[in-house]
């Protein structure tokens, strides 16, 4: 199998997965694009660890970590979407605005 | 064109299908449910590249774990059941540029960088990725990082409890104080 296919894949993959963290508002969903930018570097280091016949498989185990380390992620990330949501009533990324520089109207309507 | 490559460039398409799904939906649900399809398409390329374990554990902890987290995650922020209007923010056509920009620079030379470069799944083994093969690099060479990322993993559960403990019970104790 040539090894272009599996790597086109995991850059358009990845290209999703930016497109998703940008355009999307919702934080939950940011959180669904993180999990597809994190999925092409997978699929990355799982094609080139049978490509170099790696006999230490540095590139799958790695896999394994960076999966493990993305479910921590997530339940961390959920944790804290879930505390903005408690204090604020909504998770959209754009609306959180406390650390950001007071733009006029654009200033947040929440004040401890 | 082998059959390998033929199942792996439609499994591809599945994958990238459904993540063009899952970031364009209105369906904040149906966004999860794609998410389910598109990693599940992954782990079938992974059993292609003959990495098994690796598909396997992608199944259990992506699909199984992530995706009931990031549900749970949905209809905890009360996350509507019909299609929503406001999931995208003001900037789709700067974030379709950034994207489409990434995926050109990064597609043009990745393809020129590996294009006669092919994988020869014969010759590298049918145990190439198996449980024992996988396990025994795991627990022999990379067995110190492993421990360190338990120590990670508690960590991150100790931060998700801390965080997520509401304020009154964090309280009590100034309360009944003087």
């Amino acid at each position: 199998m040539s090894l272009a296919w599996p790597a086109l894949l995991a850059v358009l993959l990845f290209s999703v997965g930016i497109y998703g963290v940008l355009a999307r508002r919702n934080a939950v969903l940011v959180l669904m694009s993180v999990e597809l930018m994190l999925n092409a570097v997978n699929l990355n280091l799982v094609t080139f660890d049978v490509w170099l016949r790696d006999t230490l498989h540095t590139g799958q185990v790695l896999t394994l970590f960076v999966i493990t380390i993305a479910a921590a992620e997530v339940g961390l990330g959920l944790a804290i979407v879930l505390l903005v949501y408690r204090n604020r009533s909504n998770i959209d990324v754009d609306r959180l605005r406390d650390l950001g520089e007071e733009t006029g109207a654009e200033a947040s309507q929440w004040r401890p | 064109m082998t059959i390998v490559e033929l199942l792996f460039l439609l499994l591809g398409a599945v994958v990238l299908g459904s993540a063009l799904l899952v970031v364009t939906t209105r369906h904040l649900i149906h966004a999860a449910l794609w998410l389910v399809v598109s990693l599940g398409a992954l782990a079938g390329c992974y059993l292609l590249l003959s990495a098994e374990l690796v598909a396997w554990v992608q199944v259990l902890i992506y699909v199984g774990a992530v995706v009931v987290l990031l549900l749970f995650g949905l209809m905890l922020t009360r996350a509507p059941i019909g299609p929503s209007d406001d999931l995208d923010s003001g900037n789709r056509l700067l974030a379709a540029g950034v994207a489409v920009a990434t995926a050109g620079v990064l597609g043009v030379l990745v393809v020129r960088a590996v294009k006669d470069a092919s994988i020869d799944l014969e010759a590298s083994g049918a145990r190439a990725g198996t449980a024992a093969e996988i396990g025994a690099a795991l627990f022999r060479s990379w067995v110190l990082p492993f421990e360190v990322l338990s120590v990670l993993l508690l960590a991150a559960l100790v931060g998700a409890i801390v965080l997520s403990r509401r304020e009154d019970e964090a309280l009590q104790p100034d309360q009944v104080g003087p």
